[in-house]
């Protein structure tokens, strides 16, 4: 499985030059899939304007995106998806359900007046729109579930497997909210079933321990949460995601040292995230 | 390769929340498995949570021999029981009890019981709370 980070940043873009190494666009990454006419899509930040030059450019006719959820840095880069504006192409869009409003009508919200010219409707491809299932479901040889996880708002975090390789997706959580990681069993955290054993988990590491006592609810965790949350679930790799806009590159440099530090000896240090960053999984 | 099952969200937050409380609370899961009482409600039952473990609901509170008052005398039927109707029907309801505690005294509750929906209305277990009168 070939995972590739298009966006990595929190909350909201950060183009500049305090932001070069490790990107500005928020969250997208992509999945490798058994067919190459097909591409699987994790959130629709930023990031997913560049990637969707790349799959015109390579002729994808199908993209699965999973969404997971609707704030605006997970969502905004849709109406620039390349692939959206391509009668050729048939994009499924999955997001968590509500029982309040269809997930179709909730993006449509961001392709109306005043945010935006172009009616969802009037858009060329083949666009449907379904809510996560339940149960574990598959896309091209890909085995993906799902599980709502610790953030404001329906958030789900994603399992992906293919053959024996397993992905964590968790880019937006905050799993110390309910008390401290460390003294619970994996059945009572949050993600625990979906970042369980994971060979890679890319999971949000927002803030440094004293900005997270300040921002408390906001759904985001502090790295030493990240770092402890890894080690609960025996994830083997941690790649640290979703990074604070306010944070330049050195700033986010000493984030992960400190990250390495908390891991100690683990199997595998803690990495930061970073736009083009290519993580090939067993 | 398996994967773990881990308790859905909604039951996450209900624990944290039941175990901040110090109203007696329990949780069932939605196969109606008890997965946490707090220590208020273990201070009525007579048993810390950790000595009874995950179990069955039903077997559980059978073992206090729950009495309604129209019949003192006599087990009360299982469908009287909130948490029974919680889990089956899935709608809300109370009940006054007087129940033998694990420690032997003999105690009056008011149970209610209510279910919990996750989003799209998702079933995911119950809440029952003990009304010490």
């Amino acid at each position: 499985m070939r995972v590739t980070i298009w966006g990595c940043r929190g909350s909201l873009a950060t183009p500049g030059v305090e932001t070069v190494r490790y990107g500005g666009n928020t969250s997208c990454v992509e999945v490798s899939t058994s067919d190459e006419r097909t591409a699987l899509v994790l959130d629709a930040g930023t990031g997913i304007r560049r990637l969707g030059l790349e799959l015109v450019e390579r002729g994808v006719e199908h993209v699965h995106l999973c969404l997971t959820h609707l704030h605006l840095d997970h969502l905004e880069g849709l109406r620039f998806f390349a692939p959206l504006w391509d009668e050729r192409v048939t994009l499924d869009v999955w997001g968590p359900p509500s029982p309040v409003v269809a997930l179709r009508e909730r993006i449509a919200r961001s392709f109306s007046p005043p945010l935006f010219p172009i009616d969802l409707r009037r858009v060329p491809a083949r666009v449907s729109f379904r809510d996560i299932p339940r149960r574990p479901w598959a896309i091209d040889g890909v085995t993906l579930s799902a599980e709502l996880v610790m953030h404001p708002g329906p958030t789900v975090g994603f399992r992906i497997q293919n053959g024996g390789a397993t992905l964590a997706y968790i880019p937006d959580h905050e799993p110390a909210l309910v008390g401290s990681i460390a003294g619970r069993t994996r059945d009572w955290l949050s993600g625990g079933s979906i970042a369980a054993d994971a060979d890679v988990l890319l999971h949000d590491a927002q803030y440094f321990a004293d900005e997270y006592d300040d921002r408390i609810g906001w759904g985001h965790s502090s790295v030493e949460d990240a770092v402890t949350y890894a080690h609960a679930v025996g994830a083997t790799r941690l790649i640290l995601f979703h990074h604070e806009p306010d944070r330049g590159d050195s700033s986010l440099e000493r984030l992960g040292a400190q990250a390495r530090l908390l891991a100690g000896d683990a199997e595998s240090e803690p990495v930061l995230a970073r736009e083009g960053m290519v993580l090939e999984l067993p | 390769m398996d994967t773990p099952r881990q308790k859905h969200l909604v039951l996450i937050l209900a624990r944290e929340f039941a175990s901040n409380l110090s109203t007696p609370t329990l949780i069932a899961d939605d196969r109606g498995r008890l997965v946490f009482y707090n220590e208020a409600a273990a201070a009525v039952t007579g048993t810390p949570f950790a000595e009874v473990g995950e179990v069955p609901l039903d077997e559980w509170t059978s073992s206090f021999v729950p009495r309604t008052p129209d019949a003192p005398a006599d087990p009360a039927p299982v469908e009287r029981r909130p948490t029974r109707i919680a889990l089956e029907e899935r709608r809300a309801s109370h009940e006054r009890f007087r129940i033998t505690s694990r420690d032997g005294v003999e105690r009056e509750v008011e149970i209610t019981a209510f279910p919990l929906f996750a989003h799209a209305d998702e079933f995911v277990g119950i809440v029952a709370i003990f009304w010490r009168t």
